[in-house]
């Protein structure tokens, strides 16, 4: 329990991948990067490869993060599509 | 200010709390509406991320005040169902002079349609994001 991220989705993303949010229990070492959780994630199913399309935007704690940014124990990760607000 | 919400706001009120006693020289408001999008549908849902959206509208306004001299500065959008006509965002700008309240508007207005993270729904269709509105916000990037 110690190593779970927290996970959500959104708009598009969370309709095709059938779900809003979820627990994540992240393997040892638990601080992983932003790329390798997708990869991770990409490996259940021909559906989860959007999470590696370059158009789908993935936050760390609220921030916008980048392949290489650092994904630890207690963190809130999201993955969505491109915003449409205004 | 910042603020998300579902219900309206009233654009009078929203001028007369930018109004600065004596400091203000002009004032620059953008409203942005439903407008009649499809044959099929007449109703349109915004989903939002919440606390993000929060924190990237108060980076928006931080960096506005960064970039221009202003007074205040306010941001409301809704979330929710919305119909044709109905107003789903505000921003508003007061400064000492107009050209800084103009860019300020539409810097904030730009930015936030690109990285603020709300996504719009007409009918059952998830609207698609513009490459015209991210080369709009990447133009006041570089500056």
């Amino acid at each position: 329990m110690d190593n779970e991220i927290n996970i959500l989705y959104f708009a598009s993303l969370a309709e095709s991948l059938g779900r809003d949010d979820e627990k994540f229990e992240l393997q040892t070492p638990s601080i992983i990067s932003s790329l390798q959780l997708k990869e991770q994630l990409a490996t259940r199913g021909p559906e989860w490869k959007i999470l590696l399309a370059p158009s789908t935007r993935c936050s760390v704690n609220l921030v916008i993060s980048s392949d290489d940014t650092e994904i630890k124990p207690g963190d809130e990760v999201a993955f969505f599509p491109p915003v449409t607000g205004g | 200010m910042i603020t998300i919400q579902k219900h309206d706001f009233d654009v009078a009120h929203e001028y007369q709390n930018l109004l600065q006693e004596n400091t203000t020289g002009g004032v620059v408001i953008f409203s942005g509406l439903v407008r009649d999008f499809s044959e099929h549908h007449d109703h349109l849902t915004i989903q939002h991320y919440p606390n993000m959206t929060e924190s990237v509208l108060e980076k928006i306004e931080a960096e506005a005040q960064q970039r221009w001299p202003l007074l205040e500065t306010r941001i409301i959008h809704r979330v929710g169902k919305l119909s044709v006509n109905d107003q789903i965002v505000f921003v508003g700008v007061s400064s000492a002079h107009r050209k800084a309240a103009f860019s300020a508007c539409e810097y904030m207005i730009d930015i936030l349609k690109t990285q603020a993270p709300f996504w719009k729904k007409e009918g059952d269709e998830w609207v698609e994001a513009k490459d015209s509105d991210n080369d709009v916000a990447d133009t006041w990037l570089k500056k």
